[in-house]
């Protein structure tokens, strides 16, 4: 019984390692195929996708930067929100308004990704038409706005942790040497939780660029070079939007792309860690 | 000259200030006004008609009770596989193993696990469950990818809630001759069952939340499925959020998609205050 039972459990254990290695060679084995007929660099170097064209052309630049311009805007509106609110969270919240605003991330933070394509769809991109006076309000812009407010939540949960973690003598020692509270904490306590605050702009990396349906509700699916008024895709959007009707290499196509895409975030995983241990023997 | 700069830091400081309560505003009226807004869309959309039926093109009706019943089989049958896994694997890291490096390689992939976005389970999980395992495009193909999903969740609050399990309940128990098995069924496991249960809970709201994962796997039929159809390979089945997304996107039916948003919004709403109570229950337990 002892011997079964720790068996089990080890089998248990031993199961993450089967699936992440199982994933990665059905992604290799079914990406490789397409990247081999089309050519490495043509693939990823072409900016034309017309796979149903008579003379079809597979380049997933547009992709590529698609997805990178979507993120750097989402981190680029999300993390310094994220950082202020978790300033606000850890350092001069009253006890009773910090628990308030903490339900209300915690709620963001739980709410589908469906669900912000929705309000995204209805609200965001009729009004991005109208301000800025556009034929299609669906693109790149609407797509940032959305996955700025999607990486809140884990920006500000992980910066908080981050900021409380500094010990206390330091914002002490500088308030001691007569800076505002306010200086100590910018001057001071941030800069100490460098390493908390990266991995948060690491995880909210990982998650904008990894979302797809949200994205795909309003950035206007188009396989454009991005622009920040036009109707783009991403890479995650390229995989899900013809993914059910594709076939041949097309689909192998579509399989070399989340190939790209799992290459990316195991690249952006490989960051946390190392920003972790760093943080960890510091 | 000293006052100047006194006048600069002072501005500074109130300028930072600013800053920092514009931008929790601006996080609190994103809430707020998302939720205010897909209820004010959405809870006059919501009919005893629409959540009590499937869709009839003959009627021209929408109804959302297949899709409910879905969300509903998917969680259940991904609990029941996820949570022996999750918990025996977060057992065996905390209770057996030894080694080190091995702890730090199972850990990375629980890691890696996590960080894999869910449209790239989807696909996988086409590739292996509907296509490899032939289980077609079915409710057991989607449920098999979301255990994968929600493994690492799991595994983490099941170890976090062993870490605190104080050694000596365990040498107590092993100095009374108990077998490890036993010890560990006996005195462990009744310990961390809050721990289990509070995965389970952000589980839950993983799966009802989750989307692009069961786009390929579970498919997008929308019509009602016995327990027992559920378990047959090759009964698709769409969730709740997939019905969303057909609704608002491919359909043009904003109004029954909203309804189904404020479902979701509801239920997300419930799963958070449980594992509030949860995390506050441990808390005592531990005090």
């Amino acid at each position: 019984m002892e011997k079964i039972m720790k068996c089990l459990f080890m089998i248990c254990g031993i199961l993450t390692i089967v699936f992440v290695a199982l994933i990665t060679i059905f992604l290799v084995a079914s990406g490789i195929p397409a990247i081999r007929t089309i050519g490495l660099s043509q693939f990823l170097s072409s900016t034309v996708w017309a796979p149903t064209a008579s003379n079809p052309s597979y380049g997933i630049l547009p992709f590529i930067l698609s997805s990178v311009y979507g993120t750097c805007g989402a981190l680029l509106l999300g993390v310094p929100t994220g950082i202020l609110c978790a300033v606000f969270l850890s350092k001069m919240s009253p006890a009773k308004i910090g628990n308030i605003v903490r339900n209300v991330v915690d709620l963001l933070a739980g709410i589908p990704s469906v669900v912000y394509g929705l309000v995204g769809m209805i609200i965001i991109v009729p009004y991005v038409r109208e301000v800025f006076n556009l034929p299609d309000g669906a693109n790149l812009f609407s797509a940032i706005i959305v996955l700025a407010v999607m990486i809140l939540p884990s920006v500000i949960s992980v910066s908080e942790t981050a900021i409380k973690a500094v010990p206390k003598e330091y914002e002490e020692a500088s308030l001691a040497l007569g800076a505002t509270k306010t200086e100590s904490i910018f001057k001071v306590v941030l800069p100490a939780a460098k390493s908390g605050i990266a991995t948060a702009i690491v995880l909210g990396t990982g998650r904008a660029a990894g979302e797809a349906m949200a994205v795909m509700m309003v950035a206007g699916n188009v396989a454009n070079m991005p622009k920040l008024f036009r109707s783009v895709r991403f890479l995650t959007t390229a995989v899900a939007s013809e993914m059910s009707y594709s076939s041949g290499l097309q689909r192998q196509a579509l399989f070399s792309i989340a190939l790209v895409l799992f290459l990316f975030i195991m690249a952006v995983n490989i960051i946390l860690n190392v920003v972790i241990k760093k943080g960890e023997t510091k | 000259m000293n006052d100047k700069i006194y006048t600069i830091r002072k501005a500074k400081d109130i300028f930072l200030n600013i800053l920092v309560y514009l931008a929790t505003g601006i996080v609190c009226f994103i809430l707020i006004g998302l939720a205010g807004y897909i209820l004010y869309r959405g809870i006059d959309n919501i009919s005893w008609e629409l959540v009590s039926t499937k869709p009839s093109l003959i009627n021209g009706t929408n109804g959302i009770l297949p899709n409910i019943l879905n969300t509903l089989y998917i969680i259940i049958m991904t609990l029941i596989i996820v949570l022996p896994l999750g918990a025996g694997a977060a057992i065996y890291l905390n209770e057996y193993a030894k080694n080190k490096k091995f702890v730090r390689i199972i850990e990375l992939a629980t890691e890696t696990l996590a960080g894999i976005p869910s449209i790239i389970y989807g696909l996988v999980g086409m590739l292996v469950f509907v296509e490899f395992f032939s289980l077609g495009t079915s409710l057991l193909a989607g449920t098999f990818t979301l255990a994968v999903m929600t493994l690492p969740v799991i595994i983490r609050t099941t170890g976090e809630s062993l870490k605190t399990v104080p050694d000596s309940y365990r040498e107590g128990a092993l100095a009374l001759g108990a077998g490890k098995w036993h010890m560990i069924r006996t005195v462990v496991i009744p310990c961390v069952i809050d721990g289990i249960v509070t995965g389970c809970i952000l589980s839950v709201g993983r799966i009802a939340g989750e989307s692009a994962a069961l786009f390929f796997t579970a498919g997008m039929a929308n019509e009602i499925l016995s327990i027992r159809e559920a378990l047959h390979a090759g009964s698709a089945g769409s969730s709740l959020t997939v019905a969303l997304y057909m609704y608002a996107k491919e359909r043009g039916q904003p109004d029954t998609a909203f309804a189904i948003a404020v479902i979701l919004l509801v239920l997300i709403f419930i799963i958070n205050m449980l594992a509030k109570l949860a995390a506050v229950k441990l808390k005592q337990k531990r005090s």
